[in-house]
């Protein structure tokens, strides 16, 4: 099956990493809760495109099926995170994270 | 080779924008990238055989998901500081960029549909392979996934409500 699949596995994968690798970058780098939540959909996108791409390099469906579920985990993660977001700048009137660095009961 | 080509131009597209996506100052500016990002993931996905995942990236990904960000940045716009965006909006180094990727992306689009199946590597998984097994040996995964969306939709709920903030005052 992988004879069939003229675009280099290796190739993909390092296409996946490198978007991972910038999507973490952001959630390091920005401190806007806005962009932090964006750099997580880059990551999970990443990580989506890897199950792609072993599920073409073995011609499963099985790759399919996995990036249905990472679609469900980004859509949950998203409606809560943005949930939060607007609670962030209700509180503290910013979407500065550093803002909300400390813990009150 | 062709479909390489293909490949490799999608790739370099998702690559820039996101890029682009985390180094903008206005989120408004982000989130365009972070689209046509998401848009070129999904050409990469086709070229891949992969063509249910692709529409499904463009579906739920660049719309419904993005679409939350657009209401949230919507949200939060307020006042004058809203009106001094929307004639930024208008000047044109703000979409020349992101209408040049998109453009970029629609004519290997339009490519690999003219030329029929040529263009795609070597195994197509079509939805009803992927459908099969989802409802076969992966329906516990179905119901995992309906459960995690009800728990994300109660939590967004209960986050989004209001009164929230009026325990502020009692609180601080």
């Amino acid at each position: 099956m992988s004879a069939a699949l003229t675009i280099p596995m290796e190739h993909g994968l390092l296409l996946a990493a490198i978007l991972f690798s910038i999507g973490l970058l952001g959630v390091m780098v920005r401190r806007n809760i806005i962009f932090i939540l964006m750099s997580l959909e880059i990551m999970l996108n990443a990580c989506a495109m890897v199950f792609i791409i072993a599920g073409a390099h073995w011609g499963q469906p099985d790759g399919q099926i996995m990036f249905m579920l990472i679609l469900s985990v980004a859509a949950a993660e998203v409606a809560v995170g943005l949930g939060l977001l607007l609670q962030v700048f209700r509180r503290f009137d910013s979407l500065d994270i550093d803002k909300a660095n400390r813990m009150r009961g | 080779m062709i479909q390489l080509g293909l490949f490799y131009i999608a790739a370099t597209i998702t690559i820039a924008s996101s890029l682009l996506a985390i180094t903008r100052h206005n989120a408004s500016h982000a989130l365009i990238y972070l689209i046509v990002s998401l848009l070129g993931s999904a050409i990469v996905f086709y070229v891949l055989g992969a063509p249910f995942a692709a529409v499904l990236e463009v579906l739920i990904y660049a719309g419904a998901i993005m679409v939350l960000f657009v209401f949230v940045i919507m949200m939060l716009n307020l006042g004058a500081a809203g009106v001094k965006n929307e004639q930024q909006w208008l000047k044109p180094r703000t979409w020349v960029i992101p209408s040049l990727l998109c453009l970029a992306l629609l004519a290997e689009i339009i490519y690999l549909l003219s030329s029929s199946n040529q263009a795609l590597s070597g195994v197509v998984i079509g939805p009803k392979a992927v459908g099969i097994e989802l409802f076969g040996p992966y329906v516990l995964a179905v119901e995992i996934a309906s459960m995690l969306l009800l728990a994300g939709l109660v939590g967004a709920y209960h986050l989004g409500r209001r009164y929230l903030i009026d325990m502020r005052g009692e609180s601080i």
